[in-house]
């Protein structure tokens, strides 16, 4: 790989925007297509349902073979609420490679003595949130149990149609959470894109077994094809 | 803390930036039961030190070997990985799958 080409890569992850390596593996010759040329490039189709299935994989075309590799974002979680839970969460997602912050206007929470070495951001969501760019490789869970909070959190989550979507509570909370999201303007298909009760039923019991069930269900929701998700579920 | 693509790919070329010859490898193909995806990446300096994985530990040593002569010919190679293999008794993969790992030099 030439220097240069790395070192594009490594502009485009840091940035978090998606790009694809495609290499002829007879030739070693190489090159990066970023997320944002794929319409222009020749190979469109195939790069689009690699990227799409964010998956590597070998094609044939022009009667090459070439090696499509797809380098998606890291994945991210935003966590709105610097509670207990979040305190359990925050360290298990980071040792899976997650990119992880946490918000929560209260002060009294979002403290650095509760999360050590995890960015925290106390502001409300619609001043916290925007900056973030939140995207589609972004898991978003709302733990406050604060409509003010978690409300406007779920709304720019939907809007930037995170991967995965979180909310504490239970059934009844659920519901009454889902008229409020609804009168806000959000539709039935966001309401139904919402986990809650959050996580997967291990019996959980404390916040750091809760913590757990979120994190499973997050990974059921990143990796498993929809029907086996669906099970797990 | 265990290493993140980013990070792979960023020790790479800090270490080329350094001064390091550096070599490449990604799993290319999998064939039946793999420990690592497609798209994988382990990267190797002229010192033998290596970030990333390309299996779960079964291949690495040798991958290791043939990405030093990588690095000194500049050529990339397609190296396979199985039971079936003829070197399985040294470096073939427990679980029973075949994996093709590319290597090539960076730089």
């Amino acid at each position: 790989m030439q220097l240069a080409t790395l070192a594009q890569l490594n502009v485009e992850r840091a940035a978090r925007r998606a790009a694809i390596l495609v290499t002829d593996v007879a030739s070693g010759e190489q090159r990066l297509v970023k997320a944002a040329d794929i319409a222009a490039d020749p190979l469109r189709n195939e790069l689009s349902t690699q990227l799409r299935m964010g998956k590597s994989g070998m094609v044939e075309a022009g009667g090459k073979r070439l090696f499509l590799n797809v380098y998606a974002p890291t994945a991210r979680l935003v966590i709105v609420g610097a509670v207990h839970i979040s305190q359990a969460l925050a360290p298990i997602a980071k040792s899976l490679g997650y990119d992880v912050t946490v918000i929560d206007p209260r002060t009294a929470f979002a403290s650095p003595e509760r999360f050590p070495d995890v960015p925290l951001i106390a502001e409300w969501p619609d001043v916290a949130l925007s900056p973030l760019n939140v995207d589609r490789y972004t898991a978003f869970v709302a733990l406050t149990h604060d409509p003010k909070i978690d409300d406007p959190a779920l709304l720019h989550a939907f809007a930037r149609d995170c991967f995965y979507i979180g909310a504490l509570g239970s059934r009844k909370t659920h519901a009454k959470r889902g008229d409020r999201l609804r009168a806000q303007g959000a539709s039935d298909a966001d309401i139904a894109r919402i986990h809650a009760p959050i996580g997967l039923a291990i019996g959980a019991v404390s916040p750091s077994e809760i913590a757990v069930s979120i994190m499973a269900e997050i990974t059921a929701t990143l990796r498993l094809p929809a029907k086996e998700k669906e099970q797990a579920a | 803390m265990l290493n993140r693509d980013e990070d792979i790919l960023k020790a790479a070329e800090d270490w080329h930036k350094s001064g390091h010859g550096v070599a490449l490898a990604t799993v290319v193909e999998t064939w039946g039961s793999a420990p690592r995806p497609v798209g994988s990446n382990l990267v190797i300096n002229d010192d033998g030190t290596f970030l990333g994985s390309v299996s779960g530990g079964c291949v690495e040593g040798a991958v290791v070997t043939e990405a030093l002569d990588v690095i000194s010919s500049g050529q990339p190679k397609m190296l396979e990985f199985g039971v079936a293999d003829e070197t399985a008794w040294n470096v073939g993969l427990s679980c029973g799958g075949t994996i093709r790992v590319f290597v090539e030099k960076v730089g």
